[in-house]
């Protein structure tokens, strides 16, 4: 289960954090030797639209964007972005979710309907998804702004790296006085079942 | 975030690793740091933000936010002029603005290194049009660097300074969102300890009046001439063979996804795209059997290879808009199908305005009167989409004022009765003075609404004169809006909160009546900027009449036959309070 040469693609909504995600993998791969590139989403579409980063992990990574049909791992922080990824997860890939859902503008005017089981149904269905109340958890562990570090204590599961260095790589990347909240916020995703 | 609150890794008794993982951005600040940078001015714009930003975590170097892009240009130039390294950094179409300094400072060249980095935005991530600048190179005769990753962003930082002081010329440095904001692995250096040249009067070089602009043409070409022949022997022009059937010309992200498309063709990648290596190139086209040309927008390498005589394929194959991709190029070359999305139909989720955004009340107020709106950059046009509609146009920075003085020269007076433009603080510091002053001397009746949130929100916070705080934080002198529009001969000017939605709307209609021009400052400080201590909102006894989901707040969800707030996204506004006819909208109870 656990690999260090991977494809991840994060998404979520703007402004929910996964810029930290990624920066925190980042830190993580760099840490344990070996070759990395993430691509980030800024501007306009921090203002609440679909953001996605591609982080790409291994010894040769070239393009800093991961190719549809090729992600070993999706982390989505928003269940209707799951499924707008999904084309991005290869055979076998995993979908990280949190349960959470955020009603685009389309849905809130009536414009749109929102999925009814958005990780159930097509185009999820083909594919392997842990859902995660990642929003409770993290409120649990202090804020809920920690989501994205309950999502990467889930993702840490299949990862290879030892638990201290995830811990670094937090470290590193969080304002010190959050620092307890997001490592428990993190052992909460790592844990949960 | 600042640096400093962090834990270092250190503290865990890990020692923090040299090399690092970097934006590019950040690397060009470090290259430019490395490099001995002494000034950097610039203004910020969405994929080139960052580069300054992080500039100005390196202590020796001054650093600034200019009001726009030209004035960017000047300040680095006359530094530069002065004898310091310098640069200036902007997006793609900020080099339009910045464009007349830029020309210019091709003839007189420089006195220390200046370097002008410029993002280009293709696919439109964060913008209104997918320019090239590889063109700028050309027109203004100014040689053209491009890396292809955040290590290549530091080295040729570096590069660009010594070039420039060398050739006696500025430096494009070209990027693109993917090496801008793609984050890859960095080794870091010293800084070089270079000290700013002594000034010198040299009026044949600097006053560029006719007579001696003629001499420094001169030079310029000359310039180029030799550049174009040292271009073939400069180790960032790089052939490596590998399987000869296929070989490709390209730059910077361009080159790292035919890495990964075509592991086995050939490659040329230029690190310098104008002026071009055609010795080289030639050499190239002689060893591999077909040659092609993956550059993103325009086919601008592959128009001048053919003109210089090299058969080649590349735009029949890539296509003139949008990012290419690993997928694209397998598929254009290897006829590999591009993957396709489930086609399952999804809702779109556009970006929109923030919960509690002050922006939201002024645009329901406008949406509600009806009035047409000459829009502008910045978050606020995100108003333009549903259900607020409230944008009649959108165009370039500060171009709202004079688009809405044109209007009612085609229409009419009556015409801005109903008609108004509106634009941000930064916007209007920007490039919205002059307009305004032209609306007052050529007696339009046109009416302004300037939405003064005291930051350059759409990019990620960046002070601005008015703001009252320099790019480090410092207290700086605030420009006062309001004197500022009064001296241009506005003799109306209206200050508003714009959560009072009944002011705004009476303001507005007030304003718009006036046979001339008037100005409306609406001034709250951005939502995430001043977060609010108020609890969430909460709505008892809902009777589904739709109200308040006119304010387009992502934060209000219809649910079956009642609204809810979410209360995960509420900041606690009241705005949908005021608009809610049956006052079943509260302040909610804050949560232990």
């Amino acid at each position: 289960m656990s690999q260090l040469s991977f494809d991840l693609v994060i998404v979520g909504v703007g402004g929910q954090g996964t810029l930290l995600a990624s920066k925190i993998i980042g830190k993580l791969a760099l840490s344990a030797g070996l070759g990395v590139k993430v691509s980030e989403v800024h501007g306009m579409s921090q203002r609440g639209g679909s953001v996605i980063t591609h982080v790409r992990v291994g010894d040769a990574v070239h393009a800093p964007l991961v190719s549809l049909g090729a992600a070993d791992y999706l982390i989505s922080f928003e269940a209707l972005e799951a499924a707008r990824a999904a084309a991005y997860l290869k055979e076998g890939g995993i979908a990280i979710v949190n349960t959470q859902r955020i009603l685009p503008m389309p849905v809130i005017t009536g414009a749109a309907a929102y999925p009814a089981d958005p990780l159930t149904g097509p185009p999820l269905s083909d594919h392997v998804v842990e859902a995660v109340d990642a929003l409770t958890l993290a409120v649990e562990a202090g804020s809920q702004k920690a989501v994205n570090l309950v999502l990467l204590g889930r993702l840490s599961r299949h990862l290879a790296f030892e638990e201290e260095a995830w811990k670094h790589a937090i470290a590193s990347s969080v304002p010190r006085a959050t620092f307890a909240t997001n490592s428990k916020a993190f052992e909460a995703g790592r844990v949960q079942a | 975030m600042d640096e400093n609150k962090l834990i270092s890794a250190e503290q865990f008794g890990m020692p923090l690793r040299e090399p690092q993982l970097m934006l590019g951005n950040e690397a060009v600040a470090r290259g430019a740091w490395e490099a001995g940078v002494h000034v950097v001015s610039s203004y910020p714009g969405t994929p080139s933000t960052e580069i300054t930003e992080a500039a100005a975590k390196y202590e020796e170097v001054d650093v600034q936010w200019a009001p726009n892009e030209k004035v960017a240009a000047e300040v680095a130039f006359g530094a530069a002029m002065a004898g310091a390294r310098a640069m200036t950094c902007m997006k793609h179409v900020g080099v339009n603005v910045a464009a007349d300094p830029i020309f210019t400072a091709a003839y007189t060249g420089v006195n220390g290194g200046l370097v002008i980095c410029c993002a280009d935005d293709p696919a439109m991530h964060s913008s209104q049009n997918e320019q090239d600048s590889r063109y700028y190179a050309r027109a203004a005769h100014i040689p053209m660097l491009e890396p292809a990753d955040s290590q290549e962003c530091l080295d040729y930082t570096k590069l660009a300074f010594e070039l420039s002081e060398e050739l006696d010329t500025p430096v494009f440095l070209r990027l693109t969102t993917r090496i801008s904001h793609a984050r890859s692995i960095v080794k870091q250096g010293k800084r070089e300890n270079i000290p700013v040249k002594t000034y010198r009067k040299d009026m044949m070089k600097y006053v560029m009046m006719p007579a001696m602009a003629r001499k420094r043409h001169v030079h310029v070409e000359k310039r180029e001439s030799f550049l174009s022949e040292a271009a073939n022997q400069m180790p960032i022009n790089e052939i490596t063979m590998r399987d000869q059937e296929i070989g490709v010309i390209t730059s910077g992200a361009c080159y790292q996804y035919v890495r990964d498309a075509l592991p086995n063709a050939s490659t040329l990648k230029l690190g310098m795209v104008y002026p071009m290596p055609m010795k080289l190139i030639k050499q190239f086209a002689g060893q591999v059997k077909r040659l092609i040309v993956i550059e993103e927008l325009e086919g601008l390498l592959e128009k001048d290879i053919r003109a210089a005589g090299i058969a080649c394929e590349g735009k029949n194959l890539t296509g003139l808009q949008g990012e290419l991709s690993v997928e694209s190029i397998k598929h254009a070359l290897l006829g590999t199908p591009m993957p396709v999305a489930s086609g399952v139909d999804l809702p779109a989720r556009p970006p929109v305005l923030c919960p509690g955004c002050p922006h939201r009340g002024v645009f329901y107020a406008v949406s509600k009167l009806g009035l047409r709106v000459m829009g502008d950059i910045g978050c606020y046009t995100l108003a333009a989409l549903p259900p607020l509609s409230a944008m009649d146009a959108c165009l370039c920075m500060g171009a709202s004022i004079g688009m809405a003085s044109g209007a009612e020269r085609a229409q009419g007076k009556a015409f801005s009765k109903g008609t108004i433009a509106v634009l941000g603080d930064s916007t209007f510091l920007h490039s919205g003075i002059a307009p305004l002053i032209d609306a007052v001397y050529n007696r339009q009746s046109i009416t302004v609404l300037i939405l003064d949130n005291r930051i350059t929100g759409m990019t990620g916070h960046q002070q601005n004169p008015a703001s009252g705080l320099d790019i480090r934080n410092q207290p700086a002198p605030a420009v006062d809006i309001q004197k500022l529009c009064e001296s241009c001969g506005v003799t109306r000017v209206s200050i508003v909160d714009p959560f009072d939605l009944k002011a705004v709307e009476k303001v507005l209609k007030e304003e718009t009546e006036r046979d001339e021009v008037s100005v409306i400052i609406a001034r709250r400080a951005c939502a995430l900027l001043e977060r609010s201590t108020t609890p969430p909102y909460v709505i008892d006894g809902c009777r589904n009449c739709g109200m308040c989901l006119k304010l387009a707040c992502p934060a209000i969800e219809r649910r079956e036959k009642q609204v809810v707030i979410n209360a995960a996204l509420c900041i606690g506004c009241g705005m949908c309070a005021q608009v809610c006819p049956f006052k079943a909208i509260k302040e909610g109870v804050r949560a232990v």
